[in-house]
């Protein structure tokens, strides 16, 4: 699914973000990456997301080499994955089922299917009493959720996180992988970010390892193939 | 887990099965629906906040209304030298002591020129008359002993039709007939406020040129305000997969209304101003025994008003949202 070759990330003010990373994600597969704040966690994922553009190397995605897209493919490219972060940039002034449906709409869905597409990913994450709420009116383990049923309402092949769990309690965020798994077991290849550690232990998946910029574990799978 | 993992493996299964046509607009139905939903959210943004609104209006209201009312009062004073050109008259002053009879001759000269329209003898006696009237020197002309005017002969000539030469080969034809003294033409104050007339319209074109252009920035201005306001929404927009065309329509639009409405606040401004100045107009031109009155805007001078508007508006918007919507990243 996920290629890394020899890539490179060196940011404007001289910050060498990534080094020499190598590394392969299958399809379907659930992968971990951890590190402590600013080992390149949240790059790594950029990169895969198009938001920054590698500075050396290749980085593919089912194949298709990422760093040869140009500016125009990357909005249709994006449709393709869902990204969800630590805070879940949700719209205040839209109300959860408008928020959730804001892929959709943007991908020229027809109405009839947004709704049906929306209550399915707003039960999968277990809001649908809540989608007439606005944000205010939700915790901050519900508005993870409904950020995470908008990246999923395109049913995604890849789903990216960046600290999902980073601001709610132990509970919560066992919930939250929980939720990742079952998208995973539901054909999606997930990549999370996470530096809870005491939580990803206790998960059977693999785990890849930055410090300062460069990967630690080789990427050797403990995942049962 | 208090869901049902099943709700959401069935509904993946269903749409697979949906063929996919069926779950998308078409491009057609799709392009109205992104513009409909454009325009409204435009609108809806700016009744959010009306204050401000009406402050970027009323901006670009100003900056129209004085172009727009300056070309419609030149409209109005050409119309107005086309009148008087039209009304420019030789009068063909006769010696004193001419007679009737031979002014009847001259009479009969002139009007068998090509190059003259009408002629009008006023006799001394007449011309008299007409200055008691509009002079009200009445009491002072009647102590004169003996009346001091000649008879004239006004001549219409056929204005259009000639060149500057050619009028002038009239005048020296008509000043060597006999009993003439003299010849007067009062064209060329017409011609040089022509040329006034002429000047003050470039110049008004010159500041019509300049307040578009202050309308591009103020719109431009305003809408750069307005993606900076909304930068966190572009940026969810851009991470979900919205590309820039989609994030900028609604700006567009609301550049769009903002040229439109400030143009209809043009309009409003440049009609009140009208009004005002109708009434001491009609006063002032019964003073001089015309019935000019001011004439408002056409209804194509109004269309066309909107339509710059709303293209400079465009325009404005067009040039500040491309550029701050590129330079926003999602996160």
């Amino acid at each position: 699914m996920i290629s890394f070759e020899n890539v490179n990330k060196r940011y404007g003010n001289g910050h060498q973000a990534l080094s020499q990373i190598n590394f392969d994600v299958k399809d379907a597969e659930m992968v971990f990456l951890t590190g402590h704040s600013g080992a390149g966690k949240s790059t790594l994922l950029k990169l895969v997301a198009l938001i920054e553009r590698c500075s050396q190397g290749k980085v593919y995605l089912k194949g298709k080499d990422l760093t040869k897209m140009s500016h125009r493919q990357i909005p249709a490219y994006r449709r393709h994955i869902g990204i969800i972060f630590q805070d879940p940039h949700l719209l205040n002034d839209r109300n959860v089922y408008d928020n959730i449906a804001l892929p959709l709409i943007i991908a020229g869905v027809r109405h009839q299917e947004v709704a049906r597409r929306v209550r399915a990913a707003l039960d999968k994450v277990g809001l649908l009493n809540k989608e007439r709420n606005y944000p205010k009116a939700l915790s901050g383990g519900e508005k993870q959720r409904v950020g995470i049923a908008r990246a999923v309402v395109n049913k995604p092949a890849l789903i990216l996180a960046d600290e999902p769990t980073g601001n709610l309690d132990p509970d919560l965020s066992k919930e939250i992988m929980l939720l990742f798994e079952q998208f995973n077991s539901l054909g999606a290849t997930v990549l999370i970010a996470t530096h809870d550690l005491a939580l990803i232990a206790t998960m059977n998946h693999r785990i890849l390892t930055l410090h300062q910029g460069r990967l630690l574990s080789s990427g050797v799978s403990t995942h049962e193939e | 887990m208090r869901n049902n993992p099943n709700t959401f493996t069935n509904s993946q299964a269903d749409s697979t099965e949906t063929p996919r046509g069926g779950l998308y607009y078409s491009a057609i139905i799709l392009y109205f629906i992104r513009h409909l939903q454009a325009c409204l959210s435009s609108l809806g943004n700016m009744s959010l906040t009306p204050f401000a609104t009406i402050l970027t209006v009323s901006v670009i209201g100003v900056s129209m209304a004085l172009p727009a009312g300056l070309l419609v009062l030149l409209h109005n004073t050409e119309g107005l030298l086309n009148v008087w050109q039209d009304s420019t008259n030789i009068s063909l002053f006769l010696k004193v002591d001419t007679t009737p009879e031979q002014a009847q001759q001259v009479l009969a000269k002139l009007q068998k020129m090509p190059t003259i329209a009408k002629t009008k003898y006023i006799s001394p006696q007449q011309g008299l008359k007409q200055f008691q009237r509009s002079s009200g020197f009445s009491e002072a002309l009647n102590a004169l002993p003996k009346n001091p005017l000649p008879p004239v002969i006004e001549i219409q000539p056929i204005f259009s039709q000639q060149t500057q030469a050619q009028m002038q080969h009239l005048m020296m034809t008509i000043k060597q007939l006999p009993f003439v003294n003299e010849a007067q033409l009062d064209t060329q104050w017409v011609k040089r406020l022509y040329a006034i007339v002429d000047l003050v319209k470039r110049g008004i074109w010159a500041l019509g040129v300049l307040l578009a252009l202050g309308v591009i920035l103020v719109v431009g201005n305003t809408i750069r305000l307005l993606t900076q306001n909304k930068r966190h929404e572009i940026k969810v927009l851009k991470l979900v997969g919205a590309s820039n065309g989609f994030v900028r329509r609604p700006f567009l639009y609301s550049g769009m209304f903002y040229g439109i409405f400030g143009a209809i606040m043009a309009w409003f401004f440049v009609d009140i101003i009208l009004l005002w100045l109708n009434r001491p107009i009609t006063a002032l031109a019964h003073l001089y025994q015309s019935t000019f009155g001011i004439t408002g805007m056409q209804i194509t001078s109004i269309l066309m008003l909107l339509l710059l508007g709303g293209m400079l508006g465009f325009f404005g918007a067009y040039l500040a949202a491309s550029k701050h919507i590129k330079a926003m990243n999602p996160v």
